[in-house]
């Protein structure tokens, strides 16, 4: 067994141990962590890995919320045929937006996502007699029963996180170490040489961009099935600057990274908002600290100064 | 000599953390014991979810002020079950995610009986479910229609704020009988705005008057001039509801538009809560109508009651702050924390309730009230509560802007606000 393995195995280890010795606010806080942190995996892959610096993922969480939320709403449907209408929903959007958007490059790419996810978000709205609008819709616990397990409460909700997130965490670690996620580096670290070198570096992209929108929307479906709410908020465009921000704390193109971001920018506002109501100064401070001092994020810096190999 | 002095530090270093690791420990252990061994002499804690930041910001400070005033009164009389109140403030934000996590932290952290406070519908909705699951009485101030439309749970109750529902059908008959039968309606093209069209439609029809036309503008709008040709030109009431930073513009252009020979104005006054009325550009306002959940300006017939409210939340007889008349309230709204907080108090005085064991005993007796007498406890006026729907019922006033003061004119009787049952959560399970 590799080091990375033992190492990540380890984390999966600690976080499961979390489940009996968290007390109960931070055992509730870390299962939403978790969830989060698979949606900043998804991330990982398009930005961290890739080079696909997108400011539009929020609209593969909510297609993944939405999909979930509304399978349940609308037609009736069970937790894990709603699941996966929220994944496949994520998958379908991420491949036309893939298709369309990755015809442009850099800033261009940035905007026509943001574009993207705004056209998304105003839809929810616009569809408000399903959608429920900005007010969103709560799923009733009665519907939160996975193989007649109960998602509503904290334990067996804590364990769903775990799995979604382990299996999210595995499968990035096993991604990024194959040929295919060689590609996505190369891409990143140099498009033009990878397509000398006789990649196809548009399917790659674009394998990418709906492997990082799927995972992303499987992160907006757990989070509305194990929290019982599905809202427009989440396709606002400040939660597609969030798994930036986490990505960029942790360390992009680190499969650990998104987690400690995430983490970190979780307990930051949490404890900073019990000081004073500027909290998002002394967030935004810390920050502009971390980009001076630790400029590839918590697991990049670690990266550098101790395991050259962290995957 | 490097040795030595290492062996010199390396015990000291020790000794430290040692001496830390105590000193932590008995300062943790105070803490702890109290709770354990004093928890009568605690004080009843109240979770009040304050939308400090976002786009709820104006209203979250004037809920706060309103709030820790009723906290001062309760507590001045005495307190709840002898025990005094404090008010633990959590910023969520104006948002449903956050909302949620501050439920987590009043029930798991900071030890709180109960939740309270929550204004705008997305977090109330975003939040519900949380207190349902950690069995958290969750007292919210939204004036939303989803406590009463059965959508949340029996943890969440409305007991201090009229529902939107009630309010828009309450405006019907008083449209229809004084200002004029047939309706233009103008309104947000999101939740807030669907609930006004979706209300309004049928109580105005049923009043015997009729909606002309329905016109639903963007939020992003910032200029309104295009909208109004759409009015068909026999409209005698233009029904107007649009709320944030634009308001003023579109009253200016609204103005514009008619000149003196416009149809009779009926808003809501959610329309322009916080805002001063004697802002450039609202002169046009000047013999309009709006709806006052209560009102902003003192009344020449106010009562003593309502002095004294007045007065404790530190509101002059324009509504804006004693210590900074530029500083506008959000009047129609925020009594609801006073009247809420006032609720919970007989509520767990009716229960007896002495710790967070008896939380689900504390519902039951808020499901069990019914009338309110107007009076200190409410200001704004009587109330009807129904137990099975979890909402509260009340008097709506309509007030009129005369030389930049909103007086009023009508006041809607509870009757007029009732509408059938949606949901019974007292079948509900805990």
């Amino acid at each position: 067994m590799s080091r990375a393995l033992i190492l990540h195995l380890g984390l999966l280890a600690v976080l499961l141990a979390g489940n009996v010795l968290l007390p109960a606010y931070h055992h509730g806080n870390m299962a939403r962590i978790m969830v989060l942190a698979v949606y900043a995996m998804g991330y990982n892959i398009a930005f961290g890995y890739t080079g696909l610096l997108s400011l539009g993922h929020a609209m593969f969480f909510a297609a993944g919320m939405y999909g979930m939320g509304l399978a349940i709403r609308l037609a009736d449907a069970g937790a894990l045929p709603a699941m996966l209408t929220g994944l496949a929903a994520g998958a379908g959007l991420s491949l036309v937006v893939g298709l369309l958007a990755l015809r442009t490059a850099g800033v261009s790419f940035m905007i026509v996502t943001l574009m993207f996810s705004q056209a998304c978000y105003l839809a929810i709205l616009y569809f408000g007699e399903w959608t429920r609008g900005d007010e969103g819709f709560v799923i009733q616990a009665v519907d939160r029963t996975l193989f007649g397990i109960d998602l509503s409460d904290p334990g067996n909700r804590y364990i769903a996180a775990w799995l979604l997130f382990s299996a999210v965490l595995l499968l990035t670690l096993r991604l990024v170490r194959r040929p295919a996620g060689r590609v996505f580096v190369a891409i990143r670290e140099n498009e033009e040489r990878a397509r000398l070198l006789g990649y196809d570096t548009f399917r790659a992209k674009l394998s990418a961009l709906v492997i990082s929108g799927t995972i992303s929307a499987a992160g907006g479906a757990a989070y509305g099935l194990l929290f019982g709410y599905a809202g427009a908020s989440f396709a606002g465009v400040q939660y597609s600057i969030f798994p930036l921000l986490w990505v960029l704390l942790g360390g992009a193109g680190t499969v650990v990274g998104p987690l400690l971001g995430t983490l970190f920018m979780f307990y930051l506002i949490d404890l900073s908002s019990g000081f004073t109501e500027a909290y998002m100064l002394i967030a935004g401070l810390v920050l502009i600290g971390l980009t001076l001092f630790a400029p590839q994020g918590i697991a990049g810096e670690l990266r550098r100064r101790l395991w050259k190999g962290l995957p | 000599m490097t040795k030595s002095s290492d062996r010199l530090i390396t015990p000291n270093r020790r000794s430290v953390l040692k001496t830390l690791g105590v000193a932590g420990a008995a300062t943790a252990l105070p803490l702890w014991a109290r709770y354990t061994h004093a928890q009568t002499a605690e004080p009843i804690r109240i979770g009040f979810q304050k939308h400090a930041t976002g786009i709820g910001a104006a209203y979250g400070r004037w809920y706060e002020r309103t709030s820790v005033a009723a906290v001062e009164k309760i507590n001045a009389e005495g307190g709840i079950n002898g025990r005094m109140v404090e008010l633990v403030t959590e910023d969520d934000g104006t948002d449903p995610k956050r909302g949620a996590e501050v439920l987590e932290k009043f029930a798991n952290q900071s030890n709180c009986d109960i939740a309270f406070g929550t204004l705008f519908s997305h977090v109330v909705i975003g939040s519900a479910p949380r207190a349902g699951e950690l069995k958290l009485p969750y007292f919210v101030v939204s004036e939303g229609h989803h406590v009463a439309s059965g959508m949340l749970n029996r943890w969440t109750l409305q007991p201090g704020i009229t529902d939107v529902k009630s309010q828009i059908q309450a405006m019907a008959p008083f449209i229809t009988d004084t200002l004029g039968k047939k309706v233009t309606m103008i309104f947000p093209d999101f939740a807030f705005g669907y609930d006004h069209r979706d209300n309004l439609t049928p109580a105005i029809e049923k009043a015997g008057g009729e909606v002309l036309a329905q016109i639903a503008i963007p939020p992003t709008e910032t200029s309104f001039t295009k909208y109004f040709p759409k009015i068909p030109r026999d409209t005698e009431v233009i029904y107007h509801v649009m709320v944030g930073p634009a308001v003023l513009t579109f009253v200016k252009e609204l103005g514009e538009f008619f000149g003196p020979s416009a149809p009779q104005l009926f808003g809501f006054i959610d329309s322009l809560e916080a805002v001063d009325m004697s802002s450039p550009g609202l002169e046009f306002l000047d013999g309009s109508y709006f709806w006052e959940g209560n009102p902003r300006y003192l009344q020449p017939d106010a009562p003593d009651y309502v002095k004294a409210y007045r007065d404790a939340v530190g509101i002059d007889a324009n509504g804006a702050s004693v210590s900074d008349p530029k500083d506008v309230s959000t009047s129609a709204h925020m009594f609801g924390c006073w009247e809420t907080l006032h609720v919970i108090k007989a509520g767990m005085e009716a229960s007896g309730y002495a710790s967070t064991a008896d939380r689900q005993k504390l519902v039951e007796a808020v499901e069990a009230m019914s009338e309110m007498e107007a009076g200190a406890a409410h200001p704004q006026g009587p109330k009807l509560f129904n137990g099975k729907t979890h909402q509260v019922f009340g008097q709506q006033y309509i007030s009129k802007v005369e030389g930049g003061k909103l007086m009023v004119q009508h006041t809607a009787s509870i009757d007029d606000t009732l509408y059938p049952d949606e949901v019974d959560y007292t079948s509900m399970s805990f």
